[in-house]
């Protein structure tokens, strides 16, 4: 009851002084990038550990959505020292030329109950692609949850070229989850 | 199933006569015994040989195959502990010295034992170290415990002296094998090697 309750109250006199609730104030904190892959058909997990995101998002009007994330890949964490070291190789990332893996939002769509579709533009090692990031959104404490999936097939990024392309070893389809954490824009209460 | 033919070959281990001296062990056993045995000799080596290999596609596929091979090896001790409760071992050969039998039955309660631990030793090590074990690429076995880098180490070095230990032990029983057939020149060996039973009256 508690959790229905306070985010309901607070969200009153925002609605009725006839403002969207627009959370766009990421709290890196409490958000986190990560990956499932597939090795030898065991799933193995790692993390992005320095990314910076730009979100906006209000669940009225879900459509007006965007986010601009860029993820630091010389920061990840594929599991043991031996196995960041060869991430960061060329074979996989070259993060020495591509650091960074950018994905920018072209539109949001609301698919029922708290579930959503971004679709947007993700650049990894020079190469773009559509990628679609399914998520729900919760609002928790007076802040929005947002946490999702992108599914991405790492060789069309040419993620683990060469001896590593084998996908019967490290499978193609690699899950990239996000959880974002975001609070009310400060605009929004002052006017 | 591989426990089935027990069950046909209680005739031969519970019935004792003197048409059947009963110095070998039941096929059941001879089977799961050398099944081990190469299980054992083929995923020791490789364990040493991958763990200094540079990070590769070729290394994951060989991680994954020792760790096919030794739940393999701790799924065989735990059939063969199941079939020693069932079943007493053909008797030595009288005339052995008191310190030998028991070095003997210190080595094969050490191996049973081994041969549950250090696999076990990997598996926890796995999930430890956050790469499950997905048993031939397909049946998924459960985390043991929760990812624990610092704890995987430990269990890595665990593992080795586990497996070093064994290592040792299989040694000593080789050699006393070997002692047993050739210098004793008693049925020890064929109890376990049908064919070498030519020294046995069937």
């Amino acid at each position: 009851m508690k959790r229905i309750l306070i985010p309901a109250l607070l969200l009153l006199p925002v609605s009725s002084a006839g403002v969207a609730a627009e959370f766009s104030v990421v709290q890196p904190d409490k958000s986190a990038i990560d990956f499932v892959a597939r090795q030898m058909g065991v799933a193995v997990d790692g993390k992005f550990k320095k990314f910076s995101a730009q979100i906006a998002f209000d669940p009225a009007k879900p459509e007006k959505g965007s986010a601009q994330i860029e993820i630091d890949l010389a920061g990840i964490d594929a599991g043991s020292a031996e196995a960041n070291e060869e991430v960061k190789d060329k074979a996989w990332f070259n993060t020495r030329e591509f650091p960074v893996a950018k994905f920018v939002s072209s539109s949001v769509k609301p698919l029922g109950g708290s579930r959503y579709e971004a679709r947007g533009k993700l650049s990894i090692k020079g190469k773009t692609r559509d990628v679609i990031a399914s998520f729900s959104a919760k609002i928790d404490g007076g802040n929005a949850v947002l946490d999702g999936v992108i599914p991405i097939l790492r060789l069309q990024y040419g993620i683990g070229d060469g001896l590593w392309a084998d996908v019967a070893t490290v499978a193609d389809e690699v899950q990239v989850r996000f959880r974002f954490t975001l609070s009310a824009a400060p605009s929004v209460k002052k006017k | 199933m591989l426990y089935l033919p027990v069950s046909t070959e209680h005739l031969y281990d519970g019935i004792p006569s003197d048409m059947n001296t009963s110095a070998r062990y039941t096929r059941t056993a001879v089977t799961l015994h050398w099944l081990a045995a190469l299980a054992i000799l083929g995923t020791f080596p490789l364990g040493i040989y991958m763990s200094e290999l540079p990070l590769s596609p070729r290394k994951l596929q060989l991680y994954s195959y020792h760790k096919w091979i030794g739940i393999g090896v701790l799924l065989l001790a735990m059939l063969r502990i199941l079939w020693r409760m069932g079943h007493r071992p053909p008797p030595l050969p009288g005339g052995m010295p008191r310190w030998q039998v028991l070095a003997a039955q210190v080595a094969h309660y050490g191996l049973y034992l081994l041969m549950l631990a250090a696999p076990l030793s990997g598996w926890l090590m796995s999930s430890a170290l956050g790469v499950s074990v997905v048993w031939f690429g397909v049946l998924p076995l459960p985390d043991l415990i929760g990812k624990d880098k610092a704890l995987g180490e430990l269990l890595k070095q665990v593992h080795a002296t586990l497996n070093y230990t064994m290592l040792a032990v299989i040694l000593a029983h080789v050699a006393a094998a070997i002692q047993h057939h050739f210098f004793a020149r008693d049925e020890i060996l064929a109890r376990m090697l049908p064919f070498l039973k030519s020294g046995l009256k069937p």
